[in-house]
């Protein structure tokens, strides 16, 4: 194929082709990018909160009137019982209000041993001292089997080890990420925490995984503890786990079994949930976003698209009567066609080139206003590829249309 | 001469019937896109108390440690003011207005046996809260000076909790059982609810939250109800290890205060007062921080200091504007591309007399022409956008609509892109050399 009369018809629609190039370049850029952010979108509604949530459903009760703050607890073993004997609940644990996901945190800056404790106590600060703002679970017994969660090193709690209400435990379960935070290369077990000044937290066992209830941020995302603490306020979250098709069923029974214990309660719709519904929940925004940024982005290639082949339609007809010349002085159909491709391979070719710098300096613009990360560099090469394909199947349809001018049009005036 | 543009303008786009279709349906694309987008924007920005708005000021003060770590992009402890603050500021009466507030949930227990009790959403704060924002009341008044100083139990409600709980009645005079205490009604306001609430604390859902009911905060105060059915709904933040959970500790933040101040004399002043309220609570040893730290928002400064646009909205704009660019770049490159296949018909029209103007204005009007379709294309687009919009659960999204404004504003964007996008296509058109062109014919 020769590519020098191509490039000196391209030259006579200078201005023309500039800007498709400029259109197929700034279409690369935002596309690449565009596409990164839904990738990171997908990833963090995907990430894995290391609980059973097929099979959990929430609800959430506050008891009222003047004997509420009397005795929480025994009002929630009364409501343990009531919800264990609901057909179709296979075990059921309360917890104070902190659940993955559920956005209700309780965190607290823990230490991971005594000399991290004091100096952190001597800046009043935590930063740089080894201490880790982390989100601390309480449940009464049974949290970790009914919750699902993976235990891969250690033991569970002991009855005896379970403190009431606002009292610290003394010994925790940490999550696998906090664990190689806090003790790189070390054994995790038998260590001692710090939460503030009191007394030390041995760790007995370490959890695969467990998200926290808010995202702050990749790497920090799994820094979790439960403390063997049984809830004792009036409102509290009752976790149910059962098969995934009786949760909707159970949910409901749950809140009458609930007001038949006590109707001095205040169960809110709002936190009666599967937790599928909870997760859902927390990432609308995500996945609107998701939504969003993938119509955008088609639409932006659909434009480019259009673009191109109105384009390409145009020079068609513009240069029929050159063609028909020459067709007749012995080009084939197939040299027409490969014409027309081999031009519109240019012109994406320059845009591509183009817009692997704009993807790149968009990105860095992006990074520094919406903390974005960089863009990982094989997104260039595959965008790149993909505008190419879309101007070949754009042009598609014009270049055959010219290839199939015939050779007699040479001879007939305009 | 204009009628006949157009209808030249008309008789060349029918010629090319699915090219004039295409130009139509990528800038009706981006046109939408783009109007969606400034539209939620438009509503998140708006001025959530015309008239009034210009002579409300938010007083803030630094009083962290030194080496207390702010955090550049969250809420920092010192948005909200600590107790002992917001009185001094009060009791100052240095404003021709001062409120304090502070948001609030209360579990209200209903008269009516057939009704649950339930928790509202509401606010303490002072008397002068009223008059200050220019609350309508259907009946009653707000509480007075000497209820805020004898920390009286009164309270205000909005027309749909007080219809909730007294039906058609009259509610004032009524009582109100808020935790285990009665309160008196002595004012029922309109069901009142700026958009954005702005004098609602960082936490609150600034665009779907409404107040229910309002109490003085003196009594919420001195209430023994504090935190058991009386709560603090907003951020609670302290920073000394002492007392965090005090209310009225001078490292507690949680009081939000709103200032009315007429004349930019009185801006002034009260800037200045700031300044030496500062400098007077660090030579007492209370502040560490420069007094310079202390500052005075204009309402709508204040918003701008809030961030209340997420940062998803204002990237989706950007994408929506991105998109326009991409659009107005290929109409360009279409337009140029059919406007010069028609340099015969221009040569011969510049050969009979026509002046290069002429050409100019035929092809500006052929190219406004693309532009009013794709803007009214654009339109529908743009209502199927703010509908979708309008199903989300965002905080936001129920406000999602256009004004008659917005309306126009989406038409005149069209028109604009599209001349704009005309204008190069038109102007190497109309430099077409009239004998060339005839001579190659």
């Amino acid at each position: 194929m020769e590519i020098r009369p191509i490039i000196s018809t391209l030259r006579r629609h200078k201005l023309t082709a500039t800007l498709l190039t400029l259109q197929v370049a700034f279409t690369c850029a935002i596309v690449c990018n565009v596409a990164f952010m839904i990738a990171n979108r997908v990833q963090q509604v995907s990430l894995p909160s290391g609980l059973d949530e097929n099979v959990l459903s929430v609800i959430h009760s506050t008891g009222i009137g003047p004997d509420a703050e009397t005795n929480p607890w025994a009002q929630h073993e009364a409501d343990l019982a009531a919800l264990r004997a609901i057909p179709g609940v296979e075990s059921v644990v309360a917890v104070s209000y902190a659940l993955p996901l559920n956005r209700n945190e309780w965190s607290s800056g823990t230490c991971p041993d005594k000399q991290a404790l004091d100096r952190a106590m001597q800046v009043m600060s935590m930063h740089g001292t080894g201490c880790i703002d982390s989100s601390i679970y309480n449940g009464s017994p049974g949290l970790i089997p009914t919750l699902g969660l993976n235990l891969v090193v250690g033991r569970n709690f002991l009855p005896d080890e379970y403190v009431l209400g606002q009292k610290t435990p003394p010994v925790a379960i940490i999550s696998q990420a906090l664990a190689h935070r806090f003790y790189p290369g070390q054994d995790p077990l038998g260590k001692e925490m710090y939460n503030g000044a009191k007394s030390p937290i041995r760790v007995i066992g370490v959890v695969k995984t467990l998200l926290r209830p808010n995202l702050h941020g990749t790497g920090t995302n799994y820094d979790s503890i439960i403390w063997p603490q049984k809830p004792n306020s009036p409102g509290s979250d009752y976790v149910m786990r059962s098969a995934p098709q009786n949760r909707e069923r159970i949910l409901k029974a749950a809140k009458a079994a609930l007001l038949k214990v006590n109707p001095s309660r205040i169960i809110n719709p709002k936190y009666t949930q599967t937790y599928t519904q909870i997760r859902a929940e927390y990432f609308q925004r995500d996945t609107t976003m998701i939504g969003l940024l993938i119509a955008s982005a088609l639409g932006l290639l659909f434009v480019t698209a259009l673009g191109i082949t109105g384009l390409a339609n145009f020079w068609v007809g513009q240069r029929t009567r050159s063609i028909g010349i020459r067709r007749a002085i012995g080009a084939t159909r197939g040299d027409i066609l490969r014409y027309f491709q081999t031009e519109n391979f240019l012109i994406v070719t320059f845009g591509v080139v183009l817009g692997v710098l704009l993807s790149i300096g968009l990105n860095l613009l992006l990074m520094q206003h919406y903390e974005l990360p960089r863009l990982p560099l094989w997104y260039l090469p595959v965008g790149a590829g993909m505008l190419w394909l879309l101007g070949q199947l754009a042009v598609l349809a014009p270049a055959l249309r010219a290839s199939r001018v015939p050779p007699v049009v040479a001879t007939r005036s305009v | 001469m204009f009628s006949y543009y157009i209808e030249l303008a008309l008789r060349s786009l029918k010629r090319t019937p699915v090219l004039t279709a295409l130009m139509v349906l990528a800038i009706g694309l981006g046109i939408g896109a783009s109007m969606t987008m400034l539209t939620v924007l438009h509503v998140m920005t708006q001025d959530p108390l015309p008239g009034r708005s210009a002579h409300l000021y938010y007083p803030h003060l630094d009083p962290l440690p030194t080496n207390y770590k702010t955090d550049p992009l969250g809420t920092n402890p010192n948005q909200n003011l600590t107790w002992p603050d917001a009185m001094a500021l009060l009791h100052a009466h240095r404003a021709v207005r001062q409120a304090a507030m502070a948001g609030g949930r209360v579990l209200l227990w209903p008269q009516r046996t057939d009704v649950q009790p339930f928790y509202v959403d509401g606010h303490y704060t002072t008397h002068a809260f009223f008059d200050m924002f220019g609350v309508p009341f259907v009946e009653g008044s707000g509480w007075t000076a000497t209820d805020d100083q004898a920390s009286a139990r009164v309270v205000v409600l909005t027309q749909t909790l007080a219809r909730k709980l007294f039906g058609a009645a009259n509610a004032v005079g009524k009582t109100v059982r808020l935790g285990e205490l009665d309160y008196r009604v002595v004012g029922v306001t309109k069901d009142w609810a700026p958009k954005p609430l702005f004098y609602a604390d960082a936490s609150a859902q600034f665009y779907s939250d409404v107040d229910q009911f309002f109490l003085p905060l003196s009594d919420v105060l001195n209430s023994k109800q504090l935190d058991g059915d009386l709560r603090v709904s907003g951020n609670i933040s302290g920073w000394s290890d002492s007392n965090g959970d005090n209310l009225r500790d001078p490292s507690t933040t949680w009081i939000q205060f709103w200032v009315q101040l007429d004349t930019p004399t009185q801006v002034a002043t009260y800037r200045q007062f700031l300044v030496d309220y500062s400098a007077e609570q660090k030579s007492l040893g209370r502040y560490q921080r420069p007094p310079t730290n202390a500052k005075l928002y204009s309402l709508m400064g204040w918003l701008q200091y809030e961030n209340l646009v997420p940062d998803d909205v204002k990237l989706q704009m950007w994408l929506a504007l991105g998109f326009l660019g991409v659009a107005m770049l290929n109409i360009v490159a279409l337009l140029l591309a059919k406007f010069l296949r028609r340099s015969g018909e221009i040569s011969v029209r510049r050969a009979m007399g026509a002046r290069t103007r002429d050409i100019f204005v035929q092809f500006g009007i052929e190219s406004a022409l693309v532009g009013v379709a794709g803007g009214l294309l654009g339109l529908g687009i743009s209502q199927i956008g703010l509908w979708s919009i309008r199903q989300r659960p965002d905080d936001y999204a129920h406000l999602a609509s256009m004004d008659p404004s917005m309306l126009v504003g989406t038409v005149m964007l069209a028109i604009v892109a599209s001349v704009l996008a005309g204008m190069l296509p038109a102007w190497r058109a109309c430099r077409v050399p009239p004998a060339l062109q005839l001579k190659a014919q």
